[in-house]
């Protein structure tokens, strides 16, 4: 053949060479969140607990905290769980406490990530001066001791719930900045970024179009991991005395359980319903946190360290002809087998 | 500064170049007043590439190729030298206009793995240099695509407009960044290791793509270790060693005639494909010095197998040996004699 | 005549998939090598080479199954699995990694990491082991004094140099070497291959080296086989492959590869290699070779003896279809 032909030939790929693509309800099932069986049980466990905390309130009238009952009584078909020391209903007092717990949980998830992921975002991309100032800021930050800073903030700004849901906000952002700060700096890093900057992209594009895409998913499952911490920390300031007198929270009712002397009257039913409750949600955070980490950080997967053990079979029937006695099946289809 | 240069002569023109990196002492370093070291990656470096010319920068891990490559198209700010495109220096081009000159000159990379990205359909990827150039609209930009796409072999178009990297092999890979550096129609093409994580048997096909563009007016400036590549499908070559050129002329009289040590010693210990033939090869012991200690006179001397007293003393200059054709040159003062 | 150091007898690699699949990598591959020889396991990325000498370590994962014989001096080294191939890990058979310069532990001294294997297989140990540990560095062309360094006061090509060392600590008779200079410079290249030949002519050693480089395996290796698609499609002395390639895939490599001397056209091999979860019909090269017949479709080729020592598996060979290549 001619040249220019063989050419044409060797710059030609064939164009029978991919895969058909699985379909999008598929991609979705098989996505790093919801394969896992173990994310899938913490995000039907939080599920639930939000879908109380929205609906529940719905069908409770009246304050909460009035008295409807006998003091400490124990649970019985009226009061499923008892009731408090103030004769309130444990069940009704728990559903608006979900709301309130919940609520701080989302909410300073959500300042801390805007705080700790604009520092991290910045520190990493641009390093140099930026990083250097930012990181200062973050070791401050993270020398403060938060219960004294706590009791300062209640003590000067009053106790509200927006108050509290601030400064679980901005004592804890620092994890967040860090982790995002080590993830950006190593995107940042990446050919396709740099491929990017060469064509001439401007940092505002590398930024939102290549590297916080590429973050994002772990910026996902530490926030997760942070409304487990935040609810647990509303929980302790509560207890402590520094929370919002007027809401009623998970912490709100163990305190009352513990200045009303539940233990001594053996009403188990105000203390720990609340507790396990608090348990529940943040152990549900966790697993789904977890379950993400593990799926989106490379490096936690070790399977490369297992024990080398491998199987002896026979060896397959006629040889290899027509490919019979392989056991393989044509089946639904794979991935491309990428070169190694 | 305006945008177009005079279009006479190389397309682009290095002189001098040098890159340094200050090597971190620390604050131990500092308060021991411990001297200020550098690396010194690339020490004066010039050359030229013409349009529709391949030139091959070939050296071993060290030399500086690619760090004088990243150098030209201003990805790493060089220190002191010039890089003339189209006769404007862009050493001394700010932020913005460097950006706007950014269309006629591209790269692509070594690892198609990794120089997608995975978010990316393949249709965004080679669309980004339009989009960030504020190019066309939606339907010219995918009618560029498309042509692109088909100027890199993977037709027709349609079906892989929508794909993601991960669903494509190695080759087409990376025939999707040269698609993405085509799509603006630079002038200069700068090929970082192209082929050298690909399979062998798809190898030539990438590499046939950069011959045609190159014959259709392109200037390709390819950096390669592997010389034979280089000898097959470039022009000029260019050999480096710690951070300088040591020897630089047409292709083929590189290789059929070389007058630097050691492009002679790297010569000999290529190995070929027959099996029969089986050149003597000079190895050359111990490894290449770092960039940060530098050696006196002739940087190559410690190692050179034909080094004189003069050679520790002396600096040689590339210049064509006596004899050899005015193109092709060596930095050895025992070159030609 | 006394029997081969190594006999590979009809060697089946499988890997688990998901979902029930498997994926067969290596299919039926079967060689041999003697003392003093090198053998060039040749194939790019996904035939089946790193596989196959894993699997003569035993060092396959877990989702791994085995079948066929592997003899060394005649004794079945699979036979039970584990518990044989680890009596003969690194006594007989050593193997030096791929990117066997990040292998080190970069805490320890190298001085430590050599002398761990000859512990472990109890050859010597404290003082005797230390000597001998700055015999081998001294055998790879290292000072012994260096013995004290860590990993990373070495450069690439000293670490390779002192892997090759530490695969040679129990003193094996064959040695696999995994793309041993795969990420090097071609003159620290040279070195290690001219080291490596000389071990195997000093020391009597035999070599199998696995690599996709076709030049390199023609300057150091006596013989070689190429594998595709997870099985050897031909095998014979360097000097026959590529004089007298009897199998296109040989002939096309070879004509894919650039040649410092040659001014031949570069060549690319369309299409991609056929994927190994699934049976093949037919000839695993067919849906890529130049010279297909109707036959290559429906019939799987195997291995037939071509000349001396030299096979391939495809139907038209020895038909003259195999271009001679200059």
């Amino acid at each position: 053949m001619t040249t220019a032909e063989q050419t044409a030939e060797q710059t030609a790929v064939p164009a029978v060479a991919l895969p058909p693509r699985p379909s999008r309800l598929r991609r979705l099932l098989s996505s790093p969140v919801l394969a896992n069986r173990q994310s899938l049980v913490g995000l039907s466990i939080l599920g639930l607990f939000v879908l109380v905390a929205l609906i529940g309130p719905l069908f409770i009238h009246g304050d909460v905290r009035a008295k409807v009952g006998p003091v400490f009584a124990p649970p019985s078909r009226r009061f499923w769980l008892g009731t408090d020391g103030g004769g309130s209903d444990m069940v009704q007092l728990l559903v608006m406490g979900a709301r309130v717990s919940l609520l701080v949980g989302f909410a300073s998830a959500a300042v801390s990530v805007l705080i700790g992921g604009t520092v991290g975002l910045l520190s990493g991309f641009y390093g140099g001066k930026t990083d250097i100032v930012l990181m200062r800021i973050t070791d401050y930050v993270l020398v403060l001791p938060d219960i004294p800073l706590m009791i300062v903030v209640a003590a000067l700004f009053g106790r509200s719930l927006t108050n509290i849901i601030l400064i679980i906000g901005i004592i804890y952002w620092t994890s967040t900045a860090r982790l995002l700060r080590a993830q950006v700096k190593s995107v940042r890093e990446r050919v396709y970024v740099q491929r990017a900057r060469a064509l001439g992209a401007g940092n505002a594009r590398l930024i939102f179009r290549h590297v916080l895409p590429q973050v994002t998913p772990l910026l996902i499952a530490n926030t997760v991991l942070f409304i487990a911490y935040a609810i647990f920390a509303e929980t302790f300031i509560t207890f402590l005395g520094l929370g919002d007198p007027s809401i009623v929270s998970w912490g709100r009712l163990i305190e009352n359980a513990f200045t009303d002397d539940a233990i001594l009257n053996n009403a188990w039913w105000a203390i720990v319903p609340p507790g396990v409750a608090v348990t529940v949600v943040v152990l549900a955070c966790t697993m789904t946190g977890q379950a993400m980490e593990d799926a989106l950080n490379p490096r936690l997967r070790s399977g490369h360290l297992s024990v080398r053990r491998f199987r002896l079979r026979p060896v397959p029937g006629e040889g290899l002809g027509a490919g019979a006695g392989t056991g393989a099946v044509p089946a639904s289809p794979a991935p491309p087998r990428e070169p190694s | 500064m305006s945008a177009n240069g005079n279009g006479v002569g190389p397309l682009l023109e290095v002189e001098g170049l040098v890159v340094r990196y200050p090597v971190q002492r620390g604050v131990t370093g500092a308060a021991m007043r411990r001297e200020k070291q550098f690396v010194h990656a690339v020490s004066g470096v010039s050359f030229s590439v013409s349009r529709g010319e391949m030139v091959a920068l070939v050296g071993e891990s060290g030399c500086g190729k690619t760090t004088t490559a990243q150098a030209v198209l201003q990805l790493i700010r060089s220190q002191e030298g010039s890089v003339r495109f189209d006769g404007i220096d862009v050493t001394a081009l700010g932020a913005r206009e460097l950006r706007r000159l950014r269309r006629r000159m591209q790269i692509i990379y070594q690892d198609p793995y990794e120089s997608l990205d995975p978010r990316f359909r393949v249709e965004s990827t080679v669309a980004e240099a339009l989009v960030v150039h504020h190019e066309g609209t939606r339907r010219d930009r995918r009618e560029r695509v498309a042509q692109a796409l088909e100027l890199a072999g993977l037709t027709p178009p349609e079906l892989y407009l929508n794909r993601y990297p991960h669903e494509l092999s190695g080759g087409q890979r990376q025939r999707v960044a040269i698609a993405a550096s085509l799509a603006l129609g630079p002038e200069l093409l700068v090929a970082d290791e192209p082929v050298s994580m690909l399979d062998v048997s798809v190898r030539a096909g990438i590499l046939t793509i950069l011959d045609t563009l190159r014959d259709s007016g392109l200037a390709v400036l390819m950096i390669t270790h592997d010389l034979s590549t280089a000898a097959r499908f470039a022009d000029r070559i260019c050999v480096m060693y710690l951070g300088r050129i040591v020897e630089e002329g047409p292709a083929v009289q590189v290789v059929e005639d070389p007058q630097h040590p050691y492009t002679k010693a790297l010569l000999s210990v290529v190995p070929r494909r027959d099996p029969r033939r089986r050149v003597q090869p000079q190895i050359l012991r111990g490894e290449t010095p770092n960039p940060i200690d530098v050696p006196p006179g002739c940087r190559f001397h410690p190692r050179c197998p034909v080094a004189i007293a003069e050679c520790r003393a002396t600096d040689p200059e590339l210049r064509a040996p006596v004899g050899a054709a005015e193109e092709h040159r060596a930095a050895c003062i025992l070159a030609g004699r | 005549m006394a029997g081969r150091l190594l006999e590979v007898e009809n060697l089946h690699v499988w890997f688990d998939l998901p979902q029930h699949r498997e994926l067969h990598a290596v299919q039926g591959v079967s060689f041999a090598v003697d003392r003093g020889e090198r053998l060039g396991l040749v194939g790019e990325s996904g035939s089946g080479k790193t596989t196959t000498i894993l699997a003569l370590m035993g060092l396959l994962p877990p989702t791994a199954s085995v079948a066929g014989k592997v003899y060394v001096d005649g004794e079945d080294v699979l036979a039970r699995g584990e518990r044989t191939v680890a009596s003969y890990r690194w006594k007989d058979l050593a193997m030096v990694f791929q990117g066997a310069m990040n292998a080190f532990n970069p805490v320890r001294r190298i001085g430590d990491q050599l002398v761990e294997p000859m512990e472990l297989h109890g050859i010597a140990s404290g003082q005797t082991a230390r000597k001998r540990a700055g015999e081998l560095l001294e055998r790879v062309g290292i000072p012994a004094a260096r013995l004290r360094n860590y990993p990373h006061e070495f450069s690439g090509g000293m670490r390779q140099r002192a892997a090759i060392a530490m695969a040679l600590a129990c003193d094996p008779k064959l040695l696999l070497a995994d793309e041993p200079t795969t990420a090097l410079d071609v003159m620290v290249q040279a070195q290690i291959l001219e080291l490596l030949v000389a071990l195997t002519n000093d020391l009597g050693l035999a070599l199998v080296l696995v690599t996709h480089d076709l030049p390199v395996v023609a300057q150091t290796c006596t013989s070689a086989a190429v594998m595709y698609a997870g099985e050897i499609v031909e095998a014979g002395p360097m000097d026959a492959l590529y004089h007298d390639p009897e199998h296109p895939y040989t002939r096309l490599l070879f004509a894919a590869t650039p040649d410092l001397e040659s001014r031949d056209v570069v060549v690319s091999i369309p299409g991609a290699p056929p994927r190994l979860d699934q049976a093949i019909v037919g000839c695993p090269f067919q849906p890529r070779c130049d010279r297909a017949v109707a036959r290559c479709l429906a019939e799987r080729p195997s291995l037939r003896r071509m000349g001396d020592d030299h096979d391939a598996a495809c139907h038209l060979a020895g038909v003259g279809a195999g271009e001679v290549v200059a």
